[in-house]
């Protein structure tokens, strides 16, 4: 980050192309998790999808739920950017008057899951290599019908994908997830700076 | 209506005869007829009436401690109705140190209204779109450094505050806004003048409010004065319901804040702070770049004392404009897309930037990989998400900026100015070639024409440069910031994140009002001007005494440069039309005057000086004036268009 180079004004040549300042957000990209406490008040959803979607940032999965303070509620966000970028995004949301805690636990020992259901087309010729397959990935069968059936797959995003991608060869009829939730391994809390 | 006797001999330019036509004496601001010049510079509607009389000792009892006065009951203002959501509404004002409101009723927002005459030390001024009320309050809130407060009723009411809103929120600028909404029984009905305004305004405030019970009023308001006031300041928007307003209200002033999700960094990091001074020890090169920051944290005076005690030039962004004393030997000038050429010369030359209070925008850094591409960076700012939002930095420091300053002064040596000559010497050669033509950029002088940076230095020279001078957008704005010369903090407001025309002449209503003391000009073009031009009676009215500087060229002069300059002198809709301005201001009753050659300017303005009230100037500027230099968009700042420039012949 730090410019280099030979400034014409101390000295240097004055040919010289000066160094080009370094944009934020354009470094590689990859998959981060942001833990978002947020006030239990009416319309949070609402600023945080309208702040990402305003700061052009692009959300791939998002999971809303209580937590046990009924007053505060947890988002767990997973988007796609460099280091800067996803910072920054941390920071607006930080501007939000609503948000309590902004955590970026991409890279802390966590524990990370994501349900989804698969309605999968299987009749009596196939059912049983579908349901070898899910069974090979800990998914249960959860409903069952003579042309289909629905497995509930539980597991990290790249699990399920990976389920997912052995079960489309089947014929995939349905397919809802849950978006990841994540908690952090230990006896750490995300949460324990803002019990009130 | 007869003519006053102090009135200065107004100036007569070519086709048309200037006029001074006076006041109306249906506005009852006169306190005789025709006779209201013996006291100059009177805020108080119907002055001299015991309307007037209450309204002032009200304002006098609230300025005296405005924090935490004693509110009077309704019982001890000799009322026996129920206090109601509206009653709370003004109370929690007062509360909050406002004195005025600049607002416009509404259907729903009438039970606040049928409340408002039984708070006289809450003044309100009925504006004639709440776009004035909103640039208004902005302005109120610049020019005073307190909380704006501005009102609609819902639906247009409230969408018309918009963009004021979104003004305020760019610049960050300290503002409740009010707005009532349908009853909240009909709410997502489709009724009469409902739109989901909290929803509109969400990305455009700092916080927002829909208020449905009337006891949630007290509350919401402390918190939105705290929130709009504290950290980096900007726009707090409370909707209430009509059965909010009307309902009982039997809540109280809270004694504290319950916001954990609002806690503004204000003191820098220690370690952060010795580094920064670790930077300027290295440096050889520095520069401070002073943005609004500076302004609102009220650092003024520990930024020239830094400045002075390390022997650091500073240049301001467009919003840092009167953070130094322009005359200050260290005050090097303003910095952009618009800014002075020695100044972009240091910027990019520079081997350390110390950046206070201001946040990299592209009109300040051009195309970022160019920018000063060998200076680090010291980043000094209260949000956080400013740090490395547009610009990568060394040394960040999240803090209010006079805090950050005062512990870094201690830290910084004291440097010879004698061991930076070379550096300044070859700043002043810069600065020497920048500022070498009078009037730069101009060429005006050429047949005699008037150009617009000789007027608006000669209103800088002439108020003393102690005027508040308020600036509407596009060419006008950027020859305010560049020849008018600002000395005192906080006398220059301009309309700089959302470039919002028509900001100028409401602007400078509110900081008339929020600085009764400080003469008050609005430099506006003619096309900003005929945005907001239905305030002129509002200035009437209330008896406000902005000066309006018309510079007139009949032309979006912003907008023609660029097509001459960028699109190759295809002026599409960039000529415009404009009424005769004697007849404008004579049918407001506002008197007007008229200036068209350069001889005539300061006559003119002597003239609008003397006016007890409002006043008009028409300057009947060159139609083809350009700022120069201009740094083309996407460019650089070593990349700056100029003028190519002939010596005058005599």
């Amino acid at each position: 980050m730090t410019p280099t180079g030979s400034n014409p004004a101390q000295g240097g040549p004055a040919h010289t192309a000066p160094p080009a300042r370094p944009l934020p957000g354009k470094g590689e990209q990859h998959r981060h998790v942001l833990v978002t406490i947020v006030l239990n008040r009416p319309g949070v959803l609402n600023r945080v999808a309208s702040l990402m979607r305003a700061r052009n940032f692009n959300i791939e999965t998002l999971a809303v739920s209580h937590t046990d303070q009924p007053e505060v509620s947890r988002m767990t966000i997973t988007l796609r950017g460099d280091d800067v970028a996803v910072e920054q995004a941390a920071k607006q949301l930080y501007r939000l008057i609503d948000v309590l805690k902004v955590q970026d636990v991409t890279s802390d020992p966590i524990v990370e899951h994501e349900i989804a259901l698969i309605k999968v087309r299987a009749d009596d010729r196939n059912r049983g290599e579908v349901l070898t397959i899910a069974e090979m990935y800990k998914a249960r069968v959860v409903d069952l019908a003579a042309e289909s059936l629905i497995v509930e797959a539980t597991g990290t995003e790249s699990e399920v994908d990976a389920l997912i991608a052995l079960l489309r060869g089947f014929g995939i009829k349905e397919l809802v997830r849950s978006g990841t939730v994540v908690m952090s391994r230990g006896a750490g809390s995300i949460e324990e700076a803002v019990k009130r | 209506m007869g003519t006053r006797d102090d009135a200065p001999t107004p100036l007569a330019g070519p086709g048309r005869t200037a006029t001074d036509t006076g006041g109306p004496s249906t506005t009852g601001h006169s306190t005789a007829n025709g006779s209201r010049s013996s006291q100059r510079i009177n805020h108080m509607p119907g002055a001299g009436t015991a309307r007037a009389e209450e309204i002032s000792a009200g304002r006098r009892e609230m300025l005296a401690d405005t924090r935490r006065l004693q509110i009077k009951s309704l019982a001890e203002r000799g009322l026996t109705r129920p206090r109601i959501g509206a009653d709370a509404v003004c109370e929690s004002l007062l509360h909050q140190g406002a004195d005025v409101v600049f607002g416009f009723p509404g259907g729903v927002l009438l039970p606040l209204y049928d409340v408002l005459g039984d708070y006289p030390e809450l003044r309100h001024i009925l504006v004639r779109h709440e776009q004035g009320a909103a640039h208004a309050a902005d302005g109120y809130a610049r020019a005073s450094g307190k909380v704006g407060v501005c009102m609609g009723t819902s639906g247009p009411g409230a969408t018309n505050l918009v963009t004021g809103i979104g003004n305020a929120m760019l610049d960050s600028i300290p503002m409740v806004a009010i707005t009532a909404n349908v009853v909240s029984s009909l709410l997502g009905k489709d009724a009469f003048q409902e739109i989901d305004i909290t929803g509109i305004t969400l990305p455009c405030t700092k916080h927002n409010y829909l208020v449905r019970d009337a006891n949630d009023i007290p509350r919401v308001f402390a918190e939105a004065f705290h929130i709009a006031a504290t950290g980096r300041p900007g726009p707090v928007h409370i909707d209430l319901t009509k059965d909010a307003l009307m309902a009982v209200c039997t809540a109280q002033q809270p004694d504290k804040l319950d916001l954990p999700g609002f806690k503004p960094n204000l003191d820098g990091n220690y370690r952060q702070i010795k580094l920064a001074a670790q930077e300027i020890a290295a440096a050889q090169r520095p520069v401070i770049l002073a943005g609004h920051g500076v302004l609102i944290a009220d650092a003024v005076d520990e930024l020239r004392e830094l400045a002075e005690k390390a022997q650091i030039p500073v240049a301001h962004t467009l919003l840092g404009v009167s953070a130094m004393d322009e005359t200050h030997p260290l005050s090097l000038g303003w910095v952009g897309m618009h800014g002075w050429k020695h100044v972009n010369k240091t910027i990019q030359s520079s081997d350390l930037i110390i950046a206070l209070g201001m946040r990299f925008d592209d009109r300040v850094t051009g195309h970022v990989p160019t920018f000063a591409p060998y200076a680090r960076i010291v980043h000094v700012d209260i949000d956080p998400a400013e740090i490395g939002k547009n610009v990568a930095v060394e040394v960040p420091i999240v803090g209010d900026v006079k805090r950050v300053l005062r512990a870094l002064i201690p830290q910084v040596a004291q440097v010879d100015p004698q061991t930076r000559a070379a550096y300044f010497a070859e700043i002043e050669a810069w600065r020497a070639e920048s500022e070498r033509t009078p009037w730069h950029g101009s060429g005006a002088w050429r047949n005699g024409q008037l150009s617009a940076d000789y007027v608006v230095s000669r209103i800088g020279e002439a108020t003393g440069h102690d005027a508040t001078i308020v600036a509407d957008v596009g060419q006008n704005q950027m020859w305010v910031a560049r020849y008018t010369g600002f000395r005192r903090p906080n006398s220059h407001i301009s309309s700089g994140g959302l470039g919002t025309m028509g900001f100028g002449v409401p602007a400078a209503m509110g900081a008339a009002v929020g600085r009764p003391d400080k003469e008050t000009w609005a430099i506006v073009g003619d096309g900003g001007f005929q945005m907001t031009i239905q305030e002129l009676m509002t200035l009437v009215q209330d008896h406000i005494p902005v000066r309006i500087a018309l510079l007139d060229n009949h032309k979006l002069g912003m907008i023609r440069q660029w097509q001459e300059l960028v699109y190759a002198g295809n002026y599409h809709s960039s000529h415009l039309l404009g009424p005769d301005w004697m007849k404008l201001a004579e049918a407001y009753g506002i008197p007007g005057f008229t200036a068209a050659k350069p001889e005539e300017v300061d006559t003119a303005i002597a003239a609008a000086r003397a006016v007890d009230g409002p006043a008009l100037v028409n300057f009947q500027i060159a139609e083809e004036q350009n700022v120069f230099p201009m740094m083309p968009a996407g460019k650089g700042l070593s990349d700056l268009l100029e003028e190519q420039f002939e010596e005058p012949k005599q």
